[in-house]
C-alpha cells in the first residue's frame, strides 16, 4: 500500500521560514552576522551565576510547577505590578513559556479559533502570521498607520511595542486608538512587548494593558531572552486576567507541561535583585538600553557615511535602512524572490554582511513596498560593529 | 462575544487624536460564545494538577509524580556548569532550531548505532522541549479531524487530550491482566493486549497508533511477539507508530528494550521520542528528541518551528557532552545507563518486599520507575461510596496522602473517562527516590498494617 501520510491541514503551506534560510547562511564564521536578533555580548554575569547556582540544587533539577516555577511567577508579578500600578496574582494571571514565541502560540492556540478573524500591523515579527494561520484562522494585514479593518470577525489585534523590525515605540494617543477599538468590537490584544525596556531617550514604554477598559482584554507578552540577553534560555511569559490565562495555562498543560527548572529559578533572582534596584540607574533594564542607545546612534551613523538612510528606531535593537540608493543591479539573479531576499543574500556573499530583509515581514500585498528596505540587528559587541564599520566604509571600493 | 457594526470608525487615522463621544459598548458586554477556542473543549482537566497540589501540602513521603529525588550523575551537573560559564557565552543565545549541533549529532550516531542505521543529524533528529512536546508535535503534525488513534491503556495521561486537541479521536484497547502462576506475584507482563480485539480497532481512518514501552505506569516491556503483532497491523493498514521510549534504559531482570522502528517495515513509519530528563534524571531540563525518516520529521520541523521553534541551548549543550561520555562507555560496567537500571532495580525489590508485606499486591514491573500495586485488601479503611463519581482508587489515593502522608497516583488517571472503573484498586508507585525514602515509605506502610492488625 503506498504510503498516505502528508502533513495535517493546520500546518499546510507553514514549513518555509526566513530564519531557516537565513541563520544557515549566515552560520559561516567569517561573516559579521547583523541579521538574527541575538546579542553576541556576554549576559551579566549574575544571570550565569545565579543559573549555576540553581543547578546545584538537586531539587531544581527536577519538574516544576506547571504553569511557572514558584518564585519566578512571584517575581514577575512582583515586578510587573509595580510597572503596571495594579494587584498581578502569580498563580492566576502568569504563565511562563519557552520564549515569548511560546506565549504568542500559547495565546494563539487558546483564543484563535477557525472563523475568527486577526489583526496583524505590518511589518510584523514573521511568526504572526503562520501562528493565526495554524490556527485555522484568518490574518488581516494593515499598515502601521491606519487601523479600520475591525470588523464582528475580529478576535484580536497582535500589537508589538516597542516594534519589530521598524523600532516605533507606540505613542499614548496611538495607543488609545487601538484600546478604542478594542473596547467598541470587544476584541482581544495580544500585546507583544518583549523589548519593553529597550527604550531610548525622549520615548517611554507604555503597556496598553493600563489603559482603561483593556486589563481584561489583553494578554501582555514578555521575553527573558530580550530582558536579560539570554535568547538561548527561551523563557517568557503572558500575564493577563485570569478568565483569559487559564486557557493559555489548558494550552501549556497539554503542549509542553512545564519549562525547565534551573534556568526558572536563576531568572527568578536576577529579577530579585533587578526589582530592588528599580530606581537606580544601575538596574540591568535601564543600563542595557542605555548602552543599546550608543550602539544605536554608531549603527546609524556607519549607515549613513555609507550614503544610506537608515531608519532610527525609538526602541528595540533593530534598525532598517533602504538599500537602493547603493543601486545594487540584480536582475540577472533568477530566483523568484523579492529584491532585498536577493540583495541580502548578495551581501553576504560578496561583503561578508548579513542582515534579514524587510519584506520577511509583510504580508503578501505589502512585500513589494517594502522589499528595497533591509534589517540589521545592533546588539553586538564593539568588535563586531567595528567590522561592519569597515565593511561599510570600504563598499564602494571593491566592485559590486 | 457581542459583535455589531458601531457606527463607522473607517479612515480613522493613527495620527488624528482620538475622539470622544462616539458610541461604545459597555466593556461588561456579555458574550454570546466562550471566549477560548473550541480545540480546548473537554482537555482542561488535568490529574496531575489537583495530586501534586495535594501532595505538596500533605505528604511526608512523595511517590506520586514520576521523578528522581537524587541528583543528575556528577558528570551531568559538571557538562552544564561548563556549558554556562564557559569562555563561549553564545551558549545562552539561541542555537539551531532543530536542535543544537553537538547534540544532533550525538544522537544520531548513538541511535544510528543502536538502530544498525545511518542517520543524518540534520534530517533524522529534533531536539524538543522534552518528550511531552515531541508528543505535541507528532500529534499536530498528523492528526487531522476525524483521524482516529489507538491508544493502548493504561496510558500516559496527556496523549488522550493531545489527540483530542488535534480533533482526532482516541480509540482505547486495554491490556488485561491475566492471573499469574500459583503463589507468584503478577507481572506487568502477565498484562496482556487481546490480539483480537487489537485488530479490530484498526480500520481505515487510523492514522496512528501510540505504543509506550516500557510503559508508564505498568512498568510493562513489550516482548518481540507483542511489537510484531502492532507491527504487522501498522503496515498492512499503512499506519503511523508514535514511539513513546523515554523510559528504555530503565528495563530489570535482563530484559531487553527493544525498539519497534527496527522491526521490519516499521522505520519508515515511526517516530521515536526519547527523553534527557529520564535518560539523565534531569527532568527538570526538559530536553527531549525524536528520531526518525525525514518525510515524517520535516513535518515535526513545520510544527515545531511554529510553536516553540528554539530549545534552551545550554541544556542541550551538557545532554551531548553526557551522550558522548555513554557513547564511549557504551555497554561498560561504568556507563550510567549500565548503573542506572541496576540502582533502580534493587530499589524497586525493596518497595516491591515493601508492599508485599503489608497487604498490598505489587505487579512487578519489567521496566520504568513505577510500580503498580492492588488495593483492594485495605478497602477497609477506605469504604466503597456508591454512585460516586470518583472512581475508588482516586479517593483512596486521596485519603492515603492526607492520612498516611504517603502520595501515589490512582491508576484510574491512566485510563479514559469511560474505563476509569475497569481497574479502579490499584495505585501507582515512582520508586526513583533515595533509600531514605523509601524507608519512610517502609516505616508508614508498616505501621498502618500494625494499626490494622493490632485488636
Amino acid at each position: 500500500m503506498a504510503f498516505r501520510h502528508k502533513n495535517t491541514r493546520r500546518i499546510e503551506g507553514l514549513d518555509s521560514n526566513v530564519w531557516v534560510e537565513f541563520t544557515k547562511v549566515a552560520a559561516d564564521p567569517s561573516i559579521v552576522n547583523l541579521g538574527q536578533g541575538l546579542p553576541d555580548i556576554s549576559p551579566p554575569s549574575y544571570v550565569k551565576d545565579e543559573l549555576a547556582k540553581a543547578a546545584a540544587v538537586d531539587r531544581l533539577n527536577q519538574y516544576t510547577r506547571g504553569f511557572g516555577h514558584p518564585s519566578l511567577v512571584k517575581a514577575l508579578s512582583q515586578v510587573y505590578e509595580r510597572v503596571c500600578g495594579r494587584k498581578i496574582d502569580p498563580l492566576t494571571d502568569i504563565l511562563v513559556t519557552v520564549g515569548a514565541y511560546g506565549s504568542l502560540f500559547s495565546t494563539i492556540q487558546a483564543l484563535i479559533e477557525e472563523g475568527d478573524e486577526v489583526i496583524i500591523i505590518e511589518p510584523f515579527y514573521d511568526c504572526y502570521e503562520p501562528m493565526v494561520k495554524m490556527a485555522g484562522a484568518k490574518p488581516v494585514f494593515i499598515p502601521l498607520r491606519y487601523v479600520n479593518k475591525f470588523n464582528s470577525k475580529t478576535k484580536a489585534i497582535i500589537l508589538n511595542t516597542p516594534h519589530n523590525p521598524i523600532g516605533k515605540v507606540f505613542t499614548r494617543e496611538e495607543l488609545q486608538v487601538i484600546a478604542d477599538l478594542c473596547i467598541k468590537h470587544d476584541t482581544l490584544c495580544i500585546s507583544d512587548e518583549v523589548y519593553e525596556w529597550l527604550v531610548y531617550k525622549g520615548n517611554k514604554h507604555i503597556k496598553i494593558a493600563t489603559l482603561p477598559g483593556m486589563w481584561e482584554r489583553t494578554i501582555t507578552i514578555g521575553s527573558a531572552g530580550k530582558t536579560y540577553s539570554v535568547t538561548g534560555w527561551k523563557l517568557g511569559w503572558s500575564i493577563g486576567p485570569q478568565n483569559l490565562i487559564k486557557h493559555l495555562q489548558v494550552v501549556h498543560q497539554n503542549t509542553l507541561y512545564t519549562c525547565p527548572t534551573p534556568l526558572q529559578e536563576a531568572l527568578a533572582q536576577a529579577f530579585w535583585l533587578d526589582y530592588k534596584r528599580m530606581d537606580d540607574p544601575d538596574c540591568y533594564f535601564y543600563s542595557l538600553s542605555r548602552e543599546l542607545e550608543s550602539k544605536r546612534d554608531r549603527m546609524a551613523q556607519l549607515l549613513q557615511e555609507a550614503g544610506l538612510k537608515p531608519v532610527i528606531p525609538d526602541g528595540g535593537y533593530f534598525m532598517i535602512v533602504d538599500v537602493s540608493t547603493l543601486n545594487v543591479d540584480l536582475s540577472d539573479v533568477h530566483e523568484k524572490q523579492p529584491y532585498d531576499y536577493k540583495f541580502v543574500k548578495w551581501m553576504i556573499t560578496s561583503k561578508k554582511l548579513s542582515a534579514i530583509p524587510l519584506s520577511a515581514f509583510c504580508g503578501p500585498e505589502t512585500k513589494r513596498q517594502f522589499e528595497k528596505y533591509i534589517r540589521f540587528c545592533f546588539i553586538k559587541k564593539d568588535s563586531t560593529l567595528d567590522a561592519a564599520e569597515v565593511i561599510l566604509k570600504n563598499w564602494n571600493k571593491q566592485t559590486a | 462575544m457581542l459583535r455589531r457594526a458601531g457606527p463607522s470608525l473607517r479612515h480613522f487615522l493613527l495620527e488624528r487624536k482620538s475622539s470622544a463621544g462616539y458610541s461604545s459598548y459597555s466593556s461588561e458586554a456579555k458574550m454570546s460564545r466562550p471566549v477560548q477556542a473550541r480545540r480546548l473543549e473537554g482537555i482542561d482537566k488535568n490529574i496531575w494538577v489537583e495530586f501534586v497540589k495535594l501532595a505538596a501540602t500533605y505528604s511526608k513521603v512523595n511517590l506520586g509524580q514520576g521523578f528522581p529525588d537524587f541528583p543528575p550523575p556528577d558528570f551531568l551537573k559538571e557538562a552544564f556548569v561548563r556549558a554556562l560559564s564557559g569562555e563561549n557565552h553564545m551558549l545562552h543565545q539561541y542555537t539551531r532550531a532543530f536542535g543544537h549541533p553537538p547534540l544532533v549529532k550525538i544522537l544520531a550516531q548513538f541511535f544510528g548505532k543502536l538502530l544498525g542505521r545511518d542517520l543524518d543529524p540534520m534530517t533524522n533528529v529534533m531536539v524538543t522541549v522534552g518528550a511531552y512536546q515531541a508528543l505535541f508535535c507528532c500529534f499536530q503534525a498528523f492528526v487531522d479531524e476525524g483521524d482516529e488513534v489507538i491508544i493502548i491503556e493504561p496510558f500516559f495521561d496527556c496523549y488522550e487530550p493531545m489527540v483530542k486537541m488535534a480533533g482526532g479521536m482516541p480509540v482505547f484497547v486495554p491490556l488485561r491482566p491475566k492471573a499469574p502462576k500459583d503463589g507468584k506475584l503478577m507481572s506487568s507482563a502477565d498484562w496482556q493486549l487481546d490480539p483480537a480485539e487489537l485488530v479490530s480497532k484498526f480500520n481505515e481512518r487510523t492514522k496512528a497508533i501510540v505504543l509506550n514501552s516500557p510503559n508508564n505506569p505498568l512498568g510493562k516491556v513489550f516482548s518481540r511477539g507483542e511489537l510484531e503483532l502492532i507491527a504487522n497491523l501498522c503496515v498492512k493498514h499503512d499506519t503511523l507508530c508514535i514511539s513513546d521510549e523515554v523510559y528504555e534504559w530503565l528495563v530489570y531482570d535482563g530484559k531487553e528494550h527493544i525498539r519497534i522502528a527496527s522491526l521490519q517495515g516499521m522505520w519508515d513509519r515511526t517516530v521515536i521520542i526519547g527523553s534527557a530528563g529520564k535518560t539523565f534524571s534531569a527532568t527538570g531540563w526538559k530536553v527531549g528528541w525524536t528520531v526518525g525518516p525525514n518525510r515524517l520529521l520535516q513535518h515535526l520541523r513545520t510544527v515545531h518551528q511554529n510553536s516553540v521553534y528554539h530549545c534552551a541551548t545550554v541544556a542541550q549543550e551538557a545532554v551531548a557532552q553526557g551522550f558522548q561520555r555513554e557513547l564511549e562507555l557504551y555497554g561498560k560496567p561504568e556507563s550510567y545507563f549500565v548503573q542506572l537500571p541496576k540502582e533502580l532495580q534493587q530499589k524497586r525489590d525493596w518497595l516491591v518486599q515493601s508492599l508485599d508485606a503489608v497487604g498490598m499486591k505489587p505487579i512487578i514491573p519489567e521496566g520504568t520507575y513505577f510500580l503498580v500495586a492492588d488495593i483492594s485488601e485495605f478497602k477497609s479503611d477506605v469504604p466503597d461510596v456508591p454512585d460516586s463519581d470518583e472512581p475508588y482508587d482516586s479517593r483512596f489515593a486521596k485519603w492515603m496522602v492526607k492520612n498516611k502522608g504517603l502520595a501515589t497516583i490512582p491508576l484510574s488517571a491512566f485510563y479514559c473517562g469511560a474505563h476509569k472503573n475497569n481497574y479502579n484498586h490499584f495505585i501507582r508507585f515512582c520508586f526513583a527516590k533515595e533509600e531514605a525514602t523509601l524507608k519512610a515509605a517502609n516505616d508508614i506502610l508498616q505501621k498502618w498494617k500494625l494499626e490494622r492488625t493490632s485488636p
